[in-house]
């Protein structure tokens, strides 16, 4: 029977792994697109990935410090997801404004 | 006793906030378009994200720690819809469609949005 401890270092290790899957396949959507939003998506979702990551490296270590980390490194993530789609609106706005059709690659 | 517990418990939550995060990536990579993937992505992404924040708070027995990490829990939930909803408003606008299969199309019929 493992205490409690140990099973948490048995816990955060297969987390690990897990997660390290998940930031696999998310970085696989970022490259294959095939649009920007799916990329800015993806991102979004890399920003999530790595939160977890953060916590259970927290968890492993006992170093509650890197709590701080995660809560910002959300807020970063949040921001940049905003300024993202502000960026997609306004890329819209002005190729609209110019007669420009720059969808070729969202339409398949 | 309640400590060991404790732990067993922030163990179990780790593992499956790490499978939500996988299964939020897994359908990131096989939904057949942008508004079903960041469905995928916002709802099971903070899931993954606010139990892993709830296993540090169980495991840290320090008050200062459990209050941060539901602060991050509502900030998480908080922040998630709104920028999964300004994104999927800001593409539809731009003229991403939805896949062809798509069923319903609300904001076909508003006027403001160019065709």
């Amino acid at each position: 029977m493992l205490t409690g401890i140990e099973f948490l270092h048995l816990a955060t290790t297969i987390s690990l792994g897990i997660l390290t899957l998940a930031l696999l396949l998310t970085i696989y959507r970022i490259i294959v697109g095939p649009s920007l939003p799916d990329r800015i998506l993806a991102l979004d979702m890399l920003v999530a990935v790595v939160l977890g990551y953060i916590v259970v490296i927290a968890l492993r270590t006992g170093f509650m410090l890197y709590l701080d980390i995660a809560i910002a490194l959300g807020l970063v993530g949040f921001l940049s997801t905003v300024a993202f789609a502000r960026f997609v609106l306004q890329r819209w706005e002005i190729n609209h404004a110019a007669g420009e059709d720059h969808l070729e690659e969202a339409r398949k | 006793m309640i400590g060991e517990i404790l732990y067993y418990l922030a163990g179990i939550l780790i593992v499956v906030g790490a499978l939500f995060s996988l299964t939020a990536a897994f359908g990131i990579v096989r939904l057949p378009d942008l508004y079903t993937r960041m469905h995928s992505a916002s709802k099971a992404g903070a899931v993954g994200s606010g139990l892993a924040f709830l296993a540090i708070a169980l495991a840290s027995f320090d008050g200062a720690v459990i209050l941060r990490a539901l602060m991050g829990i509502v900030f998480f939930l908080l922040t998630a819809p709104i920028s999964a909803h300004l994104l999927a408003r800001a593409a539809y606008i731009a003229g991403y469609r939805p896949a062809a299969g798509f069923r319903v199309d609300d904001l076909e019929k508003v006027e403001q949005i160019p065709k």
